[in-house]
């Protein structure tokens, strides 16, 4: 990255092991994990459940402390600073954040008072906020009568209270209707440009990833397997993806594809066959053929330009969505 | 670019004074405590009642131990006896639950938020044990009013009452830090339970809250000496009797007080081993 100020965010060799209990070994949730934020973008982290997003998110929040390795946040280290860098930065973490029995006026009132805000900032800020995530109508209610959508924005509202540097935002659409997830999706986009946010984003959702991250850094096993703009990372993968979906499992679908021309990175998961060809159109009359000719039944056949899925398979050796509907 | 990093600072930089910002967050945590406990008027309503009964029940229940001989409750009636008891048993029971909150708020993520934020964390002990002492001020206040309503009379007078809620004060502070710092250690609701059950019955019958320990077996008065339900329970007692001896007061609230300062310091130190879990 060839940034011209210092990056918002900076993680160096990230490691940390969890007991494993009972004996069993230890488990290493980051293992060298190491990546930059340039100060005022989106970032998205990518991964399934263990790859290592939270803890990189509750390492750079001072919650837990790595093993090994160093970070800074807003240019403080998390280890050394810990106290400033709460103050730099804001967490939306994945469960929900605020306190059922305050409303959320407030909740955003003591959130920005152990900020530090004076009494009338924390007000007019919580004011502030409730009108920009449309909460204004249910600011005096108790915030365990707000819907998922509502709670959810009033999480990310709690963490933006300080207008901190950095905002961290794990996992902030999980288990949201498509249109609460579609308005936060808005807000979030806004943050960057109204108030000059840097986000670092954990997401199950590649949609997601696609729509807000100006970067994204694709995360397993506790390492970043690789990070880039979307399209940069969908550019590297040349061509097409084929996109077979078999009526039954058959292993004789893959010999059978071998013998196409110009199809390559072909993966088998299930009755879903991936693989790629350097033009989609030319090579579908030719796998259809050979996995006739194999006695593989085909229920359907797509082309697609390469989607961030399949980046992820590319790079992780496993498509990302299949295990994570049940996750 | 460079405008980013220095975008309109809304704080106050940490350079407040630490001990400000202690005190501020203690309140902030206290006032979110009372709040929500008066949000739950049923549950405020227990509070109350729970004491009250106790005070009734124990007080016809064992009306008779006083003619047990070496029962030694020098003038007066069993009730007047048990009233500094069941004060200071229905703060030891109360505080034992004060974890719970703590474990609510890990349950959601109102715990980490708090801690990735600049919040002070003696302020976090501090709220929790002063919103019990408000609760177990309350609840004293209306024992002392049922107990004066059904006859009982209290010859120590104002000083009397004070020794017994600050007695009562310091058991809530102690056993509430307690149950605190076992949320953050095993941080589920269940094994909370548990363990703050194992721990405040035998506190509480291992003294002489209900029970002249003269009349009980050697092994319990010796253990009672160690007990700091005893010992808020016997400073009460002699502070509310005629021709308080201070000689037995002061020495109990002292060491309630040191006990409660040290455990207040170990919750505080919970965090820290809770923040390795993470």
């Amino acid at each position: 990255m060839s940034q011209p100020s210092r990056p918002a965010v900076v993680a160096r060799e990230l490691v940390k092991s969890y007991p494993g209990g009972r004996g069993a070994a230890p488990i290493r949730a980051l293992d060298g994990l190491s990546f930059e934020i340039a100060a005022g973008t989106v970032v998205a982290m990518l991964g399934r459940n263990g790859a290592g997003k939270s803890t990189t998110v509750k390492i750079l929040t001072t919650l837990a402390r790595p093993d090994s390795g160093t970070a800074t946040v807003a240019g403080l280290d998390v280890a050394r600073d810990a106290e400033a860098v709460r103050h730099a930065v804001g967490l939306v973490g994945q469960k929900p954040a605020s306190d059922p029995m305050a409303t959320g006026r407030e909740n955003l009132v003591l959130a920005g008072r152990i900020q530090g805000l004076s009494k009338a900032t924390a007000r007019q800020r919580a004011t502030e906020l409730l009108d920009r995530f449309a909460l204004a109508d249910a600011a005096d209610r108790l915030a365990k009568t707000y819907s998922g959508g509502m709670a959810r924005k009033l999480d990310v509202a709690i963490g933006l209270v300080h207008r901190p540097q950095v905002l961290f935002l794990d996992e902030p659409t999980t288990g949201l209707d498509p249109e609460a997830r579609a308005q936060l999706w808005s807000e979030i986009e806004r943050l960057t440009i109204d108030e000059q946010t840097t986000v670092l984003l954990t997401t199950h959702y590649l949609d997601e990833a696609d729509r807000l991250a100006d970067r994204v850094a694709i995360v397993d096993a506790g390492r970043v397997v690789v990070e880039g703009t979307p399209d940069s990372l969908k550019s590297q993968l040349r061509g097409d993806a084929v996109h077979v979906e078999l009526a039954l499992s058959s292993a004789a679908a893959l010999p059978a594809l071998a013998r196409v021309p110009g199809l390559r990175d072909a993966v088998l998961e299930g009755t879903r066959l991936r693989a790629r060809a350097e033009s989609g159109a030319r090579a579908v009359p030719a796998v259809l053929a050979a996995l006739e000719e194999a006695g593989v039944p085909v229920s359907s056949v797509t082309v697609a330009r390469p989607s961030l899925d399949d980046v992820y398979l590319q790079h992780v050796g496993r498509a990302f969505d299949a295990e994570q509907v049940a996750a | 670019m460079s405008a980013t990093l220095e975008a309109a600072p809304l704080i106050a930089r940490p350079t407040a004074a630490p001990a400000g910002r202690f005190l501020r967050h203690s309140a902030y945590l206290t006032v979110r405590s009372v709040r929500s406990l008066l949000r739950q008027p049923a549950f405020a309503a227990m509070t109350l009642i729970q004491p009250i009964i106790w005070l009734l029940l124990f007080g016809q229940l064992f009306k008779n131990v006083i003619n047990v001989p070496g029962f030694t409750h020098a003038s007066g009636s069993y009730l007047e006896f048990i009233t500094p008891g069941v004060i200071v048993m229905t703060a030891l029971f109360s505080s034992g639950w004060a974890g719970t909150v703590y474990i609510e708020d890990m349950d959601r993520g109102v715990m980490d938020r708090l801690l990735a934020a600049p919040v002070s964390r003696g302020a976090m002990i501090v709220g929790t044990v002063a919103y019990q002492s408000l609760t177990t001020i309350v609840q004293t206040l209306v024992v002392f009013g049922i107990a004066y309503a059904s006859g009982a009379r209290f010859d120590g007078g104002v000083s009397g009452v004070l020794v017994t809620v600050v007695a009562a004060c310091l058991i809530s502070v102690v056993i509430a830090s307690f149950s605190n710092a076992i949320a953050l250690l095993v941080r589920q609701q269940e094994a909370l339970i548990g363990i703050s059950q194992f721990i405040v019955l035998p506190l509480q019958f291992v003294s002489s809250s209900i029970m002249d320990t003269r009349v009980s077996p050697a092994w319990v008065r010796h253990v009672a000496r160690y007990n700091p339900v005893d010992w808020a329970s016997t400073a009460a007692r002699a502070a509310l009797s005629a021709g308080t001896d201070w000689g037995v007061v002061l020495p109990r609230l002292g060491c309630l007080l040191a006990l409660a300062v040290v455990m207040s310091w170990l919750a505080t130190r919970a965090f820290r081993t809770y923040q390795r879990s993470l």
